[in-house]
């Protein structure tokens, strides 16, 4: 079993499928067959939330299901912890 | 799994329902007590009691009445009485349900009292009781079903492993010949594109895109600094779903990989014909699913993250979760659980099959979760103040 899942390979964020924990090499896989990365959890990484699998500065926009999910407020280090205080909507 | 057949309800306009309610329908917030009183009197029937009926106007009001007579006429209805304060749109909705045929009486308790309609009302229930009661059921085919789908307490397992099964049985349903509808306009929103393009025609999706557009500047004129912890809700957010674009894309694997929708709806609206229909509708349960139940659909797909634990009182809703945690901590709720696809063990067209299986059981009695639970969420869309 893997550590997280990826929907699409231009995404920047898995999806954490257990709860990972923080200094835990965890290794993704995707959906639909391509090559998955292995990081380093930086930060404890609840199920269903996601970890960032490159680095990211303010203004850079995050991908998911190959798609813009909204832009990041503030830096993220791959293997951290992606959520509200990181990323917001570009629509409200 | 080929599409296979299931033990139905065939109604006097030739739909086909899959539960075989006696309802007892109040047209306004004042006949609610009446209703309860007969359905307390009468053991088999149904009670809706809501919170409107009075007052209401132009578009608002069309859309009430709409519901009103969609719910009576909803094919998993047998029969009907109607309790308003007064005959006139009593009778309207009871001229709106007849035309399927089926029975159907209205009372009005001015110049009567409570005391003395619910007497009379309670007299025909029992008559309408009796007669559903030897209804048989019969076999009918998976195409000949009318199927709504809508997430709830969405979280990133829905968009993982829930609607993506619910987008395979849609793509197989509809294949074949159902008829099928999706909704929830605010929570599309990041993926509208996407829904655009999954039109049948580029005016359809001009169509869904009118729709959207002014769902959109609604709530732009609407929020306040941003809509956190609504949507996304705090629920969802705690899920692990941070942004509006991100809970969209997910939402949207309910609509199937091949499948293209085929018209608009307006809230509570019936289809015209088969296929897969886009309604505009709010994106809470409650509210979306009683406008579905209004527009016909008899069977619901509710996939879930965290553990939204609707149901409506006519149309049974099915449960379905991908999330480990909700399906062994609420597992009272799910009617499915299809937290192996999260662990590679099972695949979207697998999860679609057992999705189906489920379904096909509902529809020929199996009673679902929220049913058994007696979850009866009957929440009327008001579109605006009364006058």
């Amino acid at each position: 079993m893997k550590e997280f899942l990826m929907h699409d390979e231009k995404d920047g964020v898995g999806v954490a499928v257990i709860d990972i924990k923080s200094g835990q090499e965890v290794q993704g896989a995707a959906l639909h067959g391509q090559a998955a990365p292995r990081v380093k959890a930086l930060m404890d990484i609840p199920l269903g939330h996601k970890i960032a699998l490159r680095d990211f500065k303010p203004g850079d926009t995050v991908m998911k299901y190959g798609c813009d999910i909204g832009k990041v407020v503030a830096p993220i280090k791959t293997g951290e912890h992606v959520h509200v205080h990181n990323l917001k909507t570009k629509r409200w | 799994m080929s599409i296979s057949t299931f033990k139905g309800y065939r109604r006097e306009n030739g739909r086909v329902g899959i539960r075989n309610h006696v309802v007892i329908l109040p047209v306004d917030d004042i006949s609610n007590a009446a209703c309860e009183a007969v359905a307390n009197n009468i053991k088999g029937t149904l009670a809706l009691p809501h919170a409107y009926g009075r007052l209401q106007f132009g578009e608002d009001l069309e859309l009430f009445f709409r519901t009103m007579i969609g719910i009576g006429a909803n094919p998993n209805v047998a029969a009907c009485v109607v309790i308003g304060i007064e005959p006139g749109w009593t009778q309207r909705i009871v001229d709106g349900i007849a035309k399927t045929g089926k029975p159907v009486t209205g009372f009005s308790i001015e110049r009567h009292g409570d005391i003395k309609t619910i007497a009379a009302a309670s007299v025909q229930a029992k008559q309408y009781v009796h007669w559903a009661s030897e209804i048989q059921r019969e076999e009918c085919r998976a195409e000949e079903l009318y199927i709504s789908v809508k997430c709830g307490e969405s979280d990133t397992t829905t968009g993982l492993g829930s609607c993506p099964a619910v987008g395979n049985v849609i793509d197989k349903t509809v294949a074949q010949g159902a008829t099928a509808s999706f909704g929830e306009t605010s929570e599309l929103t990041g993926g509208e594109h996407i829904v655009k393009a999954k039109a049948a025609t580029p005016e359809i999706g001009e169509a869904f895109m009118k729709v959207w557009n002014s769902y959109n500047d609604m709530i732009l004129k609407e929020k306040t600094d941003d809509l956190s912890e609504s949507q996304p809700t705090k629920g969802n957010i705690r899920g692990g779903l941070t942004t509006i674009e991100e809970k969209a894309l997910g939402n949207i694997e309910k609509l199937g990989k091949k499948t293209k929708f085929v018209g608009v709806l307006k809230p509570a609206e019936a289809p015209t014909g088969k296929g897969l229909w886009f309604m505009d509708t709010s994106s809470a349960a409650g509210e979306a699913v009683t406008l579905w139940a209004a527009s016909g659909a008899v069977v619901h797909l509710f996939p879930t993250g965290q553990g939204n634990v609707i149901g409506n009182p006519i149309e049974p809703v099915i449960k379905l979760s991908a999330n480990p945690v909700t399906c062994s901590t609420m597992s009272e709720h799910i009617d499915l659980d299809v937290s192996a696809m999260l662990r590679g063990e099972m695949s979207v067209d697998q999860a679609g099959d057992a999705l189906l299986e489920i379904m096909l059981r509902t529809c020929s009695g199996r009673l679902t979760a929220a049913e058994v639970l007696g979850h009866r969420e009957f929440v009327l869309t008001k579109l605006y103040r009364s006058a």
